[in-house]
């Protein structure tokens, strides 16, 4: 079974050279650390960066500069700033390569939710729902059960959406997975971890087809 | 030049009443206008429609106007960081529309630039697509939203000149720019206000049109809500 940080490793595998990409907040924000640095990537935050870079050393923080997290961080070579507006605009006009973001269910169609617990957490969608509606690349980063042990990969979501119809890519604790034709394809198992446990944890349609490789980092 | 400075933050002010609806730019902390926002909690202004990203924190930037009850509304996308917003929201208190983030930024420039609505995928089979138009473009699915309509735009920027023209630092631009010229009258506060004259007309990032009132703020705070850094 992965940790937060091996699912940020096996996503960093799916960033490609020459990608910008927008980094969710949670799982997604570690991606950046590991990524090859024999490629080049720009990471975008929609608050208004492209060419963001680490957090700045002690000292060196600027109240000016922070990614959508509201985390103090630094600008790379090479980086520009822009507004919001013109922010959302590069993300639906399909400018940014890679989505990478976080869920608390996802439909075995690729539907998403991930912003509102009815009764319990209303916080807003941020820009998730703009992120999703647009992009042609998204992976989600997501741990397969809840707290409880209940999937999160579910015949349909329960919650209030965020997108429909979305998710191509699914990298869990547990697994990675492909969203097409309605349903979740196995595609490699986390080091250790069985078929069988990704079908117990996997409420919605799971298609296992052939042998299914342990996960390379 | 036409010159749109005006003394101070109660100058810029002027006009103001209680049940209007005010823009206000600003991601989280970053790039909020801190001294108008001072200023409506100082003149006590009741009832009032914010468009905001954020509604910034129990003790900081818009948290200052929740704790005192004077807000009605808030349009935002995002109101995870404030504990007494999540209360006045949950106990009906006060009304919130929640918007994805880009629309809400299309919203404003859409209203600045004469556009009185138009379409975006954001939330199209989600609740926020609840009662709108659809409609199909290039076998995608769209909904329609509309521009915003405000009283006043209240923005921050770095630079500003006396003709009204601003520049921007960093990722504090976020909303504000959309903001300008979005609302009936936008007043914006600068860190530094110089002659006109003094701004490379190359930099400006809002040309002063869409200004009516500059002033230089008091003082800023720039209070930073996360602060993460590494070791040397």
């Amino acid at each position: 079974m992965l940790d937060k940080n091996q699912i940020a490793q096996r996503i960093a595998k799916e960033v490609k050279d020459g990608y910008y990409v927008n980094l969710g907040i949670g799982i997604p924000t570690l991606v950046a650390n590991f990524v090859r640095d024999d490629i080049s990537v720009e990471f975008q935050s929609e608050n208004g960066i492209l060419g963001m870079g680490p957090f700045p050393y002690e000292g060196e923080e600027d109240p000016d500069l922070i990614n959508a997290g509201k985390q103090t961080i630094t600008a790379l070579p090479g980086a520009s700033f822009f507004d919001s507006a013109m922010s959302f605009g590069m993300i639906r006009g399909q400018h940014v390569d890679l989505t990478i973001l976080g869920a608390m269910e996802v439909s075995q169609n690729g539907d998403i939710a991930n912003w509102k617990i009815p009764g319990k957490m209303v916080k807003g969608m941020g820009g998730a729902m703009d992120l999703v509606a647009s992009a042609e690349n998204i992976i989600v980063a997501m741990m397969h059960t809840n707290r409880a042990g209940e999937s999160k990969l579910l015949k349909e979501c329960t919650l209030p959406l965020t997108g429909v119809a979305c998710v191509k890519k699914i990298v869990s604790n547990l697994a990675v997975m492909e969203v097409r034709d309605g349903k979740f394809h196995l595609l490699e198992r986390a080091p250790g971890v069985s078929v069988e446990e990704i079908q117990q944890a996997t409420e919605g349609d799971l298609v296992v087809e052939g042998d299914i490789p342990e996960m390379k980092f | 030049m036409i010159n749109k400075t005006v003394a101070n933050v109660r100058e810029a002010c002027e006009g103001i009443e209680d049940g209007m609806t005010f823009m206000l730019g600003g991601f989280g902390l970053c790039g909020i206008p801190e001294n108008i926002i001072n200023e409506l909690v100082r003149r006590n202004i009741q009832g009032v429609t914010c468009i905001s990203n954020n509604a910034g924190v129990d003790d900081f930037g818009l948290g200052l106007l929740l704790k005192k009850h004077q807000i009605k509304k808030m349009i935002s996308s995002y109101v995870g960081e404030n504990a007494e917003f999540e209360r006045q929201m949950l106990s009906g208190e006060m009304e919130v529309e929640l918007v994805p983030q880009g629309t809400l930024a299309q919203r404003c420039e859409a209203a600045r630039t004469g556009i009185p609505a138009f379409f975006t995928p954001a939330g199209y089979g989600t609740e926020v697509a609840e009662g709108k138009e659809t409609r199909e473009f290039n076998g995608k699915m769209h909904i329609m939203e509309r521009a915003f309509e405000a009283d006043f735009s209240f923005v921050k920027a770095w630079k500003g000149d006396e003709a009204g023209n601003l520049i921007f630092k960093g990722t504090a631009r976020n909303f504000n720019p959309a903001m300008c010229g979005a609302g009936k009258i936008t007043v914006a506060e600068v860190e530094e206000l110089v002659p006109a004259g003094e701004l490379d007309p190359n930099q400006v990032h809002i040309p002063g049109i869409f200004v009516q009132r500059i002033f230089q703020g008091e003082k800023y705070e720039k209070r930073i809500e996360q602060l993460t850094v590494r070791k040397k």
